[in-house]
């Protein structure tokens, strides 16, 4: 097979940071290629390289064999190279068909949008990846899912040969990642050449042919996935090999102190009922939009429900906002990162220090040297990679922000913490760090409510969990009866048949 | 790499941080030698205390116009609350009042005001754009109305020497705005309503989350900014001698350029009290040069609208560098 793409002795430096060192990357035609690494490690700058997001300092790319000087994203796609980010970079106020037509809109003879064209263009490429979606529809009514699907139809309207998928399935489901790597192999039988970011092994031993393993911004080793085991990978990844990650010690549950009843709000979910002991963690599972985060929210007063109560250490707990809720001892941590967790341009110290201040203040004032050296204690207890606490959070790699986060809600010292989606984008070897943070918390007396789209995660963590279907409660497992299976039909719509007294 | 070095780490904050303001104190250099190259009385201790003296007074609107911004907001009013504050002041002391109760009055009536633009952004949901700019012409036709459009004076001389006096030769119209510049990079730096300003303003949701009082910082940088404008109107009265009804007309301009030209953006979430020290006087400083140079005055506006959009190029282009190079 050729090569579409190569990278040779690639190196970047940024102020401070030298994030990639003389890495090399090939990508052929009809490959799947994975690109691994822990968190920090420069995979999504190797993908910007390409993409003419970033300039590289040093290396050379070619192209169909051809030297090519990639200027900016727009010669990038003028190449044909693509790229599904992470997050969504879509114009969310525009239809699916004008998002695919972007700065291509076909006109008829008098300069006017030929909308008609537009709309049966865009419903023939979805429908060639499989996706039922109204061309009309504007994008920010989408699902999460959709909108990926929509990005990757904007790539394929664009004749790519080379498609990158950095971290894609970090906020799908289970049918919606399947439906994602059939598009995968439908790109891969066509000829096109796939590069493929995650932290899930599984998911680059069923589709990746070779993996390319960076480490600290240089390159360990490209195999062929086949000849290797995740083991194998992990620790060339890590370091050191990692064993038994969800294996935490569980405290024997305390008093009650949650307990939430009857609670509804319009159109998000209705009749939830749970209660939680001190030391437990509990885990709530369901597809995006299934309600999850909603109920969360408004459990701590980020949203009002319209009926039902709220109990907390036996106190009715109809927080009026976040800032009543921390004050009572809970904390939450969001799942959209960029949009409700961290403000990017400031620094990791701020970041961790916001929700904490009133700790480090005396009247108002703030003890700057303190809120450093929490910030400093953070960034090495979760090894966040970052030159300095000063560095600004928007340029550290998206792992690393997501442990400011985590940062920020251990700073605030809660006794309640409510998790959502806590490990999105973290690597191995820190999710192990992470859990073990968590295990502590539950042994201090402290309890944790997690969500997590990941099963094995949910599973692997939590005693009891709460499956929750277009925002209904449609059952409460114990964990003898966490059953793969089970919980997903739970997680569709499926009622159970009356047996959930008998443990299965 | 991994774990920060709080030495170095902190060697790179003021560095990184301070950046804008040596631009800036660059470009002020290169003026003064310009000016001071072509003009024989540009540095003169009565002319550089002049500028001084004309710079203080938007130069104070500005520091409340940096919060405002940071908060990624905007505060239109400043012009009118300068206005207002002034007439509050001259007719107060032309009643007879004392001068420390004609202040205060001055100062609480425009922190009322202040506190209306920050009803008006939180609770009703306003565009600040908006609430202030509606703020701003309310406020213009209660002077208009209640001073009959016409000016108040008959001030006591006492007051009128304020502007006038000096502390070890310089005025203090320029110690005022010296010390609420080093309050402000206090207040910005070091309180909890300074960072909360910061927060809201780089992500307000996050910030909500983080359960931050976002009443209590929006309220507060609207009051902040009315009571800085009070501050000057109270200053231009005393410097004019006299309360103008159209005192301050043109000012959020002014401090608008002063504080962007400083660093701040208006998406929020960055600004400089220092750097909007500095822009202040590198517009000043530019405006009386040219006329001490015989320029026309249109064209050196001109040259100072220029200079607006230059230096937010220039920097512009620094930030981007600095992050993809
Ligand atoms: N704009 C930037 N400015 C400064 N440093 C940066 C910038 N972008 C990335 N870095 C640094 O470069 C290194 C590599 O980052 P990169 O985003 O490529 O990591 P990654 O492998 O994608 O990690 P993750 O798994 O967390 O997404 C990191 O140390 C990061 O802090
Ligand atoms: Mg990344």
């Amino acid at each position: 097979m050729s090569n579409i793409a190569e990278m040779k002795g690639i190196t970047k430096h940024f102020p401070g940071v030298r994030a990639l060192h003389n890495v090399d990357l090939e990508v052929r035609a009809g490959e799947v290629h994975a690109l691994v690494g822990e968190n920090g490690a420069g995979k999504s700058t190797m993908i910007k390289i390409l993409m003419g997001v970033h300039q590289k300092t040093e290396g050379e790319i070619f192209f169909d064999g051809a030297p090519v000087d990639i200027k900016n994203p727009l010669h990038a796609q003028s190449l044909g190279l693509g790229a599904v980010y992470q997050d969504v970079n879509l114009a969310l106020h525009l239809s699916v068909a004008e998002n695919l037509f972007m700065g291509q809109l076909p006109k008829n003879k008098f300069g006017i949008v030929n909308h008609a064209e537009m709309y049966r263009e865009t419903t023939r490429i979805m429908e060639s990846i499989n996706v039922n979606v109204n061309p009309r529809a504007i994008v920010n009514t989408l699902s999460v899912a959709l909108q990926e699907m929509v990005c990757i139809g904007k790539i394929l309207r664009q004749n790519a040969k080379l498609v990158i998928f950095d971290e894609p399935t970090a906020l799908l489901t289970t049918e919606e990642t399947e439906q994602l790597f059939q598009i995968i192999h439908m790109l891969k039988e066509q000829g096109v050449g796939v590069l493929y970011i995650s932290h899930r092994m599984e998911e680059i031993f069923r589709i990746c042919d070779r993996t390319t393993i960076l480490k600290d911004g240089e390159k360990v080793a490209t195999v062929n996935t086949a000849d290797v085991t995740e083991d194998d990978v992990i620790s060339m990844m890590v370091g050191r090999s990692v064993q038994d990650m969800y294996g935490i010690e569980h405290v024997p549950p305390g008093e009650e102190v949650l307990s939430v009843k009857g609670l509804s709000r319009k159109n998000e979910f209705q009749d939830i009922n749970f209660e939680i002991q001190r030391g437990e963690i509990f885990g709530m599972f369901g597809l995006v939009g299934s309600g999850r985060t909603e109920i969360v929210h408004s459990i701590f007063g980020a949203s009002k429900p319209d009926r039902g109560t709220v109990t907390y250490k036996g106190a009715a707990a109809g927080y009026k906002n976040p800032r009543r809720a921390i004050k009572a001892g809970l904390a939450l941590l969001p799942e959209d990162r960029k949009g409700q967790g961290l403000a990017l341009g400031l620094t990791v110290t701020d970041n961790t220090n916001m929700a904490s201040m009133g700790q480090i203040a005396t009247l108002g004032v703030l003890d700057n040297r303190k809120g450093t050296q929490i910030a400093a204690s953070f960034v090495e207890k979760l090894s966040t990679k970052t030159p300095s606490v000063y560095q600004l959070v928007k340029n550290l790699s998206g792992g690393n922000q997501q442990k400011v986060v985590i940062s920020k809600w251990l700073a605030a010292d809660s006794e309640f913490f409510i998790f959502d989606e806590p490990t999105v984008g973290v690597d191995v070897g820190a999710k192990v760090e992470i859990y073990k943070i968590f295990e502590n918390l539950v042994k201090e007396g402290k309890t944790i409510l997690i969500i997590s789209s990941y099963l094995p995660e949910i599973m692997g963590l939590a005693e009891r969990m709460l499956v929750m279907y277009e925002g209904k409660q449609m059952g409460i497992l114990t964990k003898d009866q966490f059953d793969e299976e089970r919980i997903l039909r739970l997680a569709s719509g499926i009622q159970e048949q009356e047996r959930s007294d008998s443990p299965s | 790499m991994n774990n920060a070095a709080p030495t170095r780490g902190r060697m790179r904050l003021y560095i990184g941080s301070g950046k804008t303001e040596l631009f800036l104190l660059l470009v002020l250099g290169l003026l003064f030698l310009t000016f001071g190259y072509f003009s024989d009385v540009f540095f003169t201790v009565f002319n550089l205390m002049n500028l001084l003296r004309q710079t203080a007074i938007y130069g104070i609107v500005a520091i409340g116009m940096v919060f405002v911004i940071i908060s990624s907001g905007i505060d239109l009013s400043v012009g009118s609350v300068v206005g207002f504050s002034g007439m509050i002041t001259a007719m107060a002391l032309v009643a007879g009042l004392p001068f420390f109760v004609a202040i205060l009055l001055a100062i609480v009536l425009s922190a009322g005001i202040g506190l209306i633009n920050g009803i008006l952004v939180y609770d009703g949901k306003v565009p600040p754009f908006i609430a202030t700019l509606g703020a701003m012409a309310v406020v213009r036709a209660v002077i208009m109305l209640v001073t009959n459009a016409r000016m108040i004076s008959g001030l006591p001389r006492a007051f009128i020497d304020i502007s006038q006096a000096t502390l070890f030769g310089v005025p203090l119209l320029a110690v005022a705005w010296i010390v609420l510049t080093i309050i402000a990079y206090f207040v910005i730096r070091k309180t909890v309503f300074g960072r909360s300003v910061f927060a809201y303003g780089s992500n307000k949701e996050a910030a909500r989350l983080s359960g931050i009082n976002v009443r209590r910082t929006i309220y507060g940088v609207y009051i902040y900014s009315a009571v800085m404008c009070a501050i000057a109107g109270i200053l231009l009265t005393s410097r004019l001698s006299s309360a103008t009804p159209t005192a301050g007309s043109g000012y959020e301009l002014d401090a608008i350029a002063a504080a962007v030209v400083g660093g701040a953006s208006l998406s929020g979430g960055e600004g400089s009290i220092l750097g909007a020290f500095l822009g202040a006087i590198i517009m000043s400083t530019l405006r009386q040069g040219g006329t001490l140079l015989g320029l026309n005055a249109f064209v050196m506006e001109i040259i100072i609208g220029a200079l607006i959009v230059v230096a937010v190029l220039l920097d512009q282009l620094r930030r981007k560098q600095g992050g993809t190079k």
